[in-house]
């Protein structure tokens, strides 16, 4: 794969630790209404974490995959059955646990990727993404025998404590996101994520340099699967709370395919952007649609719109600025710098491409 | 003996609606064949010519004008793409180039759908997909005639596009600058005409595989996830090869339909939606280019 961020680590973790101060210490203290954690900040968080890990297979392993919502399912369901049939099990274990079934499911049908690449995978993963979804469906035992086919997600008890304030879940949420967040960050600038890079730029030079592409493509999968996991359980008991396997089809698995190609390939940032702007956008649109035109254009009307908005984007983004809105958020930071700090000129510096 | 005749139906049928995947598959073929393009936007190439072709219907074109509207269409959209999308991202990855034809199909899905609506819609092609009672009698198999039209379709297009490529200066061109794009283009053959052909003739068949899709399900949005299915059918036959797209649907089909009805029930049934996609899988572990693709040679 062509063009993918390769130096913004740093501004990965510089714009993450003011997110996390905005995050923990303003945001609880500024925002009151539950509308803007319940259906905003949490589905954002839960999104950006499925998107890190969309990124992680995708920007940094360079394997077109399309099933993260396949693996989101898989770790929803894990975590309302070992929430069911282990409730003494710590909260937070049982979620590390949903998060281990996601990526063990992962791994197999990461195996396609050992052999082909670029448009055969993507058929290879979609094959897990339908498996996993029937799969669920299927066997009542993973719904509990509910006749209704709907399972309502447990309340989220740790140590004793119950979250079940809007307020309260989207602290938990933040806490686990800031946690992967941050080894999804050192994993990429470490050995692991070069290792992924090397495979992604070219698997033949990185094999005979001894990168075993066996265990880096697994690894990826895995890992990916795992970060999906863990965002679908989280997005299942904070966001949706009583759902069905359909909550969780190839639709959502292009939502989140969108995220990293317009959030920016190979950025942690990206993920988070373009997490924001997918959720966001519709919300506009709706506002501004009952706004200007008092309701005079169908709902259905403004979503096709919005599926019309986004593909422009994509090919918009693919032939002016295939590094996603990532990039461009630090040109505009760079000219900004450039033009009311006159101590550092505008960089000109190339970007480093890979090419 | 009737559990034998039983196996042939099944067989029979199955074979018979992988034509229809076949039909799609077709379009993505044609497409990758001129620009080695991915074209992902061919289910919604689909979803939007025959979601255009009823509604032009409804608005009370004969049958035959509304069809040949929707040919003109399809053949506007080809030339959109090939200078809004394709000049541009020339020279591009493969990988680019497929991203950016998902892209072109959410437009294609939406612009449908804010044009004509999103209820479903009936097309009646005056063609009942029931048994067709003479071959009831002679043979003892049931076998819906919309099955059977839809096969004679996909052949009389098949062996049509054939003789096209074959036997015309066009067809002649279209092979060049899909052996050789930039040779074909110092030696003048103009390659914006030719993919401007190549999408429209993907924008045909489209148009017919909409059809056929939607005289059995009714013209919905879910056609676009059933063109998906068309995915596995190319990595079976092979990306570049048009017998392949045929064989690979017939394969998927019949293998679909025996899957379902003699190993689905011990699952719980209704496996269809991923058997054509794990078949797929263990196809590519054996046979990574498809059963009649070129074999993929990558250079370092």
């Amino acid at each position: 794969m062509k063009s993918v961020n390769t130096d913004y680590s740093r501004s990965d973790v510089t714009n993450f630790i003011v997110l996390m101060v905005v995050g923990f210490a303003v945001i609880p203290f500024v925002v009151q209404t539950d509308y803007w954690y319940s259906s905003i900040m949490i589905p954002w968080l839960c999104l950006a974490l499925a998107a890190i890990g969309q990124q992680i297979v995708m920007g940094y392993a360079g394997q077109l995959a399309l099933g993260a919502a396949g693996f989101m399912a898989a770790g929803a369901f894990a975590l309302f059955n070992l929430e069911l049939r282990l409730p003494f099990v710590p909260f937070p274990i049982n979620l590390v646990f949903s998060g281990l079934i996601a990526a063990a499911f992962g791994v197999i049908f990461g195996l396609p990727s050992l052999r082909v690449r670029g448009i055969y995978l993507m058929v290879a993963t979609l094959a897990s993404q339908f498996f996993i979804i029937w799969m669920i469906d299927k066997f009542g035992w993973f719904k509990n025998y509910d006749t209704s086919g709907i399972i309502t997600a447990q309340d989220i008890v740790i140590f004793g404590v119950e979250f079940t304030t809007p307020l309260q879940m989207y602290l938990v949420v933040l806490a686990v996101v800031t946690v992967m967040t941050i080894l999804a960050i050192n994993m990429a600038r470490g050995s692991t994520g070069r290792n992924w890079m090397a495979v992604r730029d070219m698997d033949i030079a990185a094999e005979s340099m001894g990168i075993s592409l066996l265990k880096t493509k697994l690894q990826a999968f895995a890992i990916s699967a795992f970060f999906c996991g863990v965002a679908g359980a989280l997005f299942a008991f904070t966001y949706l709370k009583s759902m069905e396997p359909v909550a969780f089809d190839i639709k959502l698995s292009f939502r989140i395919l969108f995220m990293v190609i317009l959030g920016g390939l190979g950025t942690i940032n990206g993920a988070f952007i373009g997490a924001a702007f997918i959720l966001l956008f519709p919300v506009v649109l709706n506002t501004l649609g009952n706004e200007i035109f008092h309701g005079m254009i169908d709902a259905t009307i403004i979503s096709s719109i919005e599926l019309v908005v986004f593909g422009v984007l994509i090919i918009v983004f693919m032939i002016y600025e295939p590094l996603g809105m990532a990039k461009l958020w630090e040109t505009i930071k760079q000219r900004f710098k450039a033009k009311f700090f006159k101590k550092s000129e505008p960089s000109k510096q190339k970007d480093k491409l890979v090419t | 003996m009737t559990e034998f005749l039983f196996f042939i139906e099944v067989v029979v049928a199955g074979l018979l609606a992988g034509t229809m995947y076949s039909l799609v598959a077709l379009g993505f073929v044609l497409i990758y064949k001129a620009s080695s393009t991915f074209n992902f936007a061919q289910g919604a190439m689909v979803f939007f010519a025959v979601l255009s072709f009823v509604g032009f219907m409804e608005l009370g074109l004969p049958f035959v004008v509304a069809f040949f509207v929707t040919i003109l269409l399809m053949a506007m959209v080809g030339f959109a793409t090939e200078r809004l999308v394709l000049k541009p991202l020339m020279n591009q990855s493969e990988d680019t180039l497929l991203m950016a034809t998902i892209g072109l199909g959410f437009v294609l899905e939406g612009l449908a759908q804010a044009a004509w609506g999103v209820e479903v819609r009936r097309l009646d092609l005056g063609i009942g997909d029931f048994p067709i009672q003479w071959i009831i009698n002679s043979t003892g198999l049931f076998i819906s005639a919309l099955d059977l039209t839809a096969g004679l379709v996909a052949a009389v297009l098949i062996i049509g596009l054939a003789l096209i490529f074959k036997y015309t200066k066009m067809g002649l061109g279209l092979r060049a600058v899909a052996d050789d794009p930039g040779a074909a283009s110092s030696i003048g053959i103009p390659l914006g005409n030719i993919m401007l052909l190549v999408w429209t003739a993907a924008g045909v068949v489209a148009l017919v595989a909409g059809m056929m899709w939607g005289a059995r399900a009714g013209v919905q949005f879910a056609l676009v996830d059933l063109a998906l299915k068309a995915l596995p059918v190319l990595i079976i036959g092979g990306f570049s090869s048009i017998p392949g797209a045929i064989i690979g649907g017939l394969i998927i089909g019949a293998s679909e339909k025996v899957l379902e009805v003699y190993v689905g029930p011990y699952f719980g049934g209704a496996i269809e939606g991923w058997a054509p996609f794990v078949l797929a899988i263990f196809f590519l572990l054996w046979r990574p280019e498809g059963l009649f693709g070129e074999k993929i040679i990558r250079r370092v």
